[in-house]
């Protein structure tokens, strides 16, 4: 991997990937059940069939047009430090791979001031149930040619399809960032600071993150009381539960540090796993619907719902 | 057909807002693109028990029916198939709920972008999509096409701030699609809704994300003796890490046409002028202004004016997003195309759009997004020359054509719709295309949602129109 600058500052950085596209979906094949696997951090591939594991490695990082492109098997710290040494970042929670975080569809803590992970993802080239290369999306961060299959694919857990590469969105690293603690109300902060990164409650303290100015960030510190902290809370073990962020405030009554909330946002970080909902028929039809167009035989990832997640973490 | 279609609606639906006289067929046979379709009958909808009316009967009688907002649409998405029920949202306009301290509302389509963002300015937060056409172009709309807008750099386009969407989905029956819960289960049907040009179904309500108001605001013009300087200087500052909430840039002959109409004091003799904005907190803002002086410096900017006051730069939008009305004193009629290219080739895309139009002897006014890359050549015709409207669809394809070849997409905020449905090869192969057609199919399995848009030959579609005149073929 080179890493060059030209003479506009357009950091760009070109490597490769270990297989091409191509060459996964000749493994992925036309027939039998298989499935993808990645780094196993986040439930790992279905057991007891065949797996195939997709291409890795950063092709292209172009600070100037905020792209990274990359194989679905690449390590998420690998793109994350690809990027931090152009002075950017991608939102997407650490760990595991690129493709598994893009399945699960899972947000980072950020979500509240970098929006969810389903809008980083601008193109990708991905194997179908038969087995064909198939592109949804385009290269720019402004696209609307055709269906948005890139927002289908985010959190469809290899169900539809499995990726072979992505471009996704990046951002530039903020000139501060950093996290706070508070004991104040975190509804209140919510309120009243300007667009805070994350703001986390456990019932008891509040971690906020901000980025920005330094300057800025000084005196909202100052002004709202924040003291400096090393970093969030340890999320570790806690499961996912999603509720309208409205109402969060009924947390109130819930017994401090059971939980970790995203304010604003509507996660809760519990140690106790979050029950199925009941789909509405229609949608339960509609996803069946989706499913059979794209994987008729049910051979991707088969025994995996996206509508019965409520046992992931 | 049409008169059992009709009394078939009126048994279910305020007889009064079921129309089929020519006035209103007439009225509603396009929409803001120069196609033209065939409307059978105009349903005005008040409900959503009047939209899943107006869909379920179409499904009894196999007819097509198209949602339409305000039809300011600009690639022919609203303009009717033959004979379609158009059922209008434009009476569903109520703001129907708005949570400030958690940043959603609950609106109908019908709901104009700039009416709900002006009716909720004092619990200071905005909707941030912003499309020129914000003061006429419904919600209803903007989910349909994905809008974006100058705004949308920062803040990201529809997609990013539609969070549920209350759907009648073809069949007759309504669902809720995301919500307001950050994870709701299963796929990300909300997102494949969004963007699906009236294909999937009709949006009843929606629930929109709002952002803060900005506590402080810079906004710059500045003027460059080149426009690939200018074209830089965009390549420049996001490299240099700053993302202003706008990057805008204007060519000459736009900013004549733009002077001449509004006297903002523009710079006439400027080969391109940038209006930057940018937002946040006094410091950020500061900082940001005093680096991008720094570059424009560097690309050898001619001058740089920054907005005093509000007045001043709500001047300085009114010359931004007015400039297709500026049109009218060149030429009498214009085709606007929208394509985005990768920010690093924008100098040399420019260039390749003046040698097109100076080939087919067209006038050409550059407007556009340059921080997204968001190409908006605007080709200024006067239709009653003899074969100008086959010359300036011909430029105009081989603008898209070079778009696509240089790396980027063939719509950045307009949609396929008709005009560019037979474009999408150039984008996609058989296999991307069929990729779609699944998905729209899963939706539609009857095909009556506004057929014949986005995908070109359909193969499963046995009823297909012939695009109407004035479409590329």
């Amino acid at each position: 991997m080179g890493v060059s600058a030209d003479t506009n500052a357009t950091a760009t950085v070109d490597g490769a990937m270990d297989q091409s596209v191509d060459e996964f979906a000749a493994a992925v094949g036309t027939s039998g059940p298989v499935s993808v696997a990645g780094m196993a951090t986040r439930g790992g591939a279905v057991e007891g069939i065949r797996t195939v594991r997709a291409p890795a490695g950063i092709v292209r990082v172009d600070a100037a047009e905020m792209v990274v492109e990359c194989g679905a098997a690449t390590p998420v710290a690998d793109v994350h430090r690809a990027l931090a040494e152009v002075g950017q970042t991608v939102s997407m929670p650490p760990g595991g791979t690129v493709g598994g975080a893009l399945a699960v569809g899972a947000s980072d803590v950020t979500r509240l001031g970098h929006g969810p992970l389903r809008d980083v993802l601008l193109q990708t080239r991905f194997v179908g149930a038969g087995g064909a290369v198939t592109k949804a999306g385009g290269p720019t961060v402004k696209n609307v040619s055709g269906f948005d299959l890139c927002r289908l694919l985010v959190g469809s857990r290899g169900t539809l399809g499995f990726l072979g590469d992505v471009i996704l969105r990046t951002r530039p690293l903020p000139p501060a960032s950093g996290w706070c603690t508070s004991t104040r109300d975190p509804f209140e902060l919510l309120a009243t600071l300007y667009r805070p990164v994350s703001i986390l409650w456990d019932g008891t303290t509040t971690w906020i993150r901000l980025d920005g100015d330094p300057g800025d960030l000084e005196s909202t510190m100052a002004s709202s009381g924040l003291e400096a902290a090393d970093g969030p809370p340890n999320l570790s073990g806690r499961h996912r539960w999603s509720f309208p962020p409205a109402e969060l405030v009924d947390l109130r009554d819930a017994e401090p540090g059971s939980f970790v909330a995203e304010i604003g946002v509507g996660v809760v970080h519990r140690r106790e796993v979050a029950p199925d909902r009941r789909p509405d028929p229609a949608i339960r039809s509609l996803h069946d619907r989706i499913k059979n167009q794209f994987d008729p035989t049910a051979r991707l990832n088969p025994g995996i719902d996206p509508l019965s997640t409520g046992a992931a973490s | 057909m049409n008169d059992a279609v009709a009394a078939a609606l009126r048994q279910r639906i305020d007889p009064a807002r079921v129309r089929t006289g020519a006035t209103e067929t007439r009225l509603y046979r396009r929409d803001a693109s120069n196609m033209t379709g065939r409307a059978g009958i105009v349903v005005f909808a008040e409900s959503t028990a009047d939209v899943r009316a107006a869909v379920s009967v179409a499904g009894r009688f196999g007819v097509p029916f198209l949602a339409r907002g305000s039809g300011t649409g600009l690639a022919g998405g609203a303009v009717p198939p033959d004979d379609a029920i158009v059922i209008s949202t434009a009476k569903m306009n109520r703001i129907i709920s708005v949570d400030p301290e958690n940043r959603q509302a609950w609106v109908e389509p019908g709901v104009l972008n700039l009416d709900l963002s002006k009716q909720i300015a004092h619990l200071g937060v905005h909707f941030a999509p912003d499309p020129s056409s914000q003061q006429t172009c419904s919600i209803g709309g903007n989910v349909a096409n994905n809008s974006g807008g100058p705004h949308c750099l920062a803040d990201g386009v529809t997609s990013a701030h539609i969070l549920a969407l209350e759907v009648v989905l073809p069949d007759g029956s309504v669902v809720t699609l995301g919500g307001e819960d950050p994870e709701p289960d299963g796929l990300d049907l909300r997102g494949a809704f969004v963007g699906s040009e009236g294909m999937f179904g009709v949006a009843t309500k929606v629930c929109v994300r709002l952002m803060q108001n900005h506590p402080d605001v810079a906004t710059m013009l500045m003027e460059f003796d080149s426009v690939g300087d200018g074209a830089q200087l965009v390549s420049d500052i996001i490299a240099a890490g700053i993302v202003p909430a706008a990057v805008e840039m204007m060519d000459q002959l736009c900013l004549q046409a733009v002077e001449a109409w509004l006297h903002a004091g523009l710079p006439t003799h400027a080969a391109a002028a940038l209006l930057i904005e940018c937002v946040g907190p006094a410091g950020q803002v500061a900082s940001e202004v005093t680096r991008i002086r720094e570059l424009a410096d560097a690309r050898g900017v001619a001058s740089v004016r920054v907005a005093a006051n509000d007045a001043e730069r709500a001047e300085l939008w009114k010359a931004r997003k007015g400039a297709f009305g500026a049109v009218a004193n060149i030429k009498p009629n214009y085709y606007l195309h929208d394509t985005v290219v990768p920010r690093a080739r924008l100098a040399e895309v420019i260039e390749k759009v003046y040698e097109i139009t100076a080939r087919y002897g067209i006038d050409v006014i550059n407007v556009f997004h340059a921080g997204d890359g968001n190409l908006h050549p605007l080709l200024v015709y006067d239709a009653r020359e003899d074969g100008v409207v086959d010359k300036v669809h011909a430029a105009g394809r081989e603008i898209v054509t070079f778009s696509v070849e240089v790396g980027g997409v063939l719509s950045g905020e307009h949609g396929i719709g008709l005009e560019k449905r037979d474009l999408m090869p150039l984008m996609f192969s058989e296999v991307d295309l069929a990729a779609q057609e699944a998905l729209r199919v899963a939706f539609d399995p009857q095909l009556i949602a506004n057929p014949d848009k986005v995908l070109p030959n359909p193969a499963t579609c046995g009823d297909l129109h012939s695009v109407p005149d004035g479409a590329w073929v």
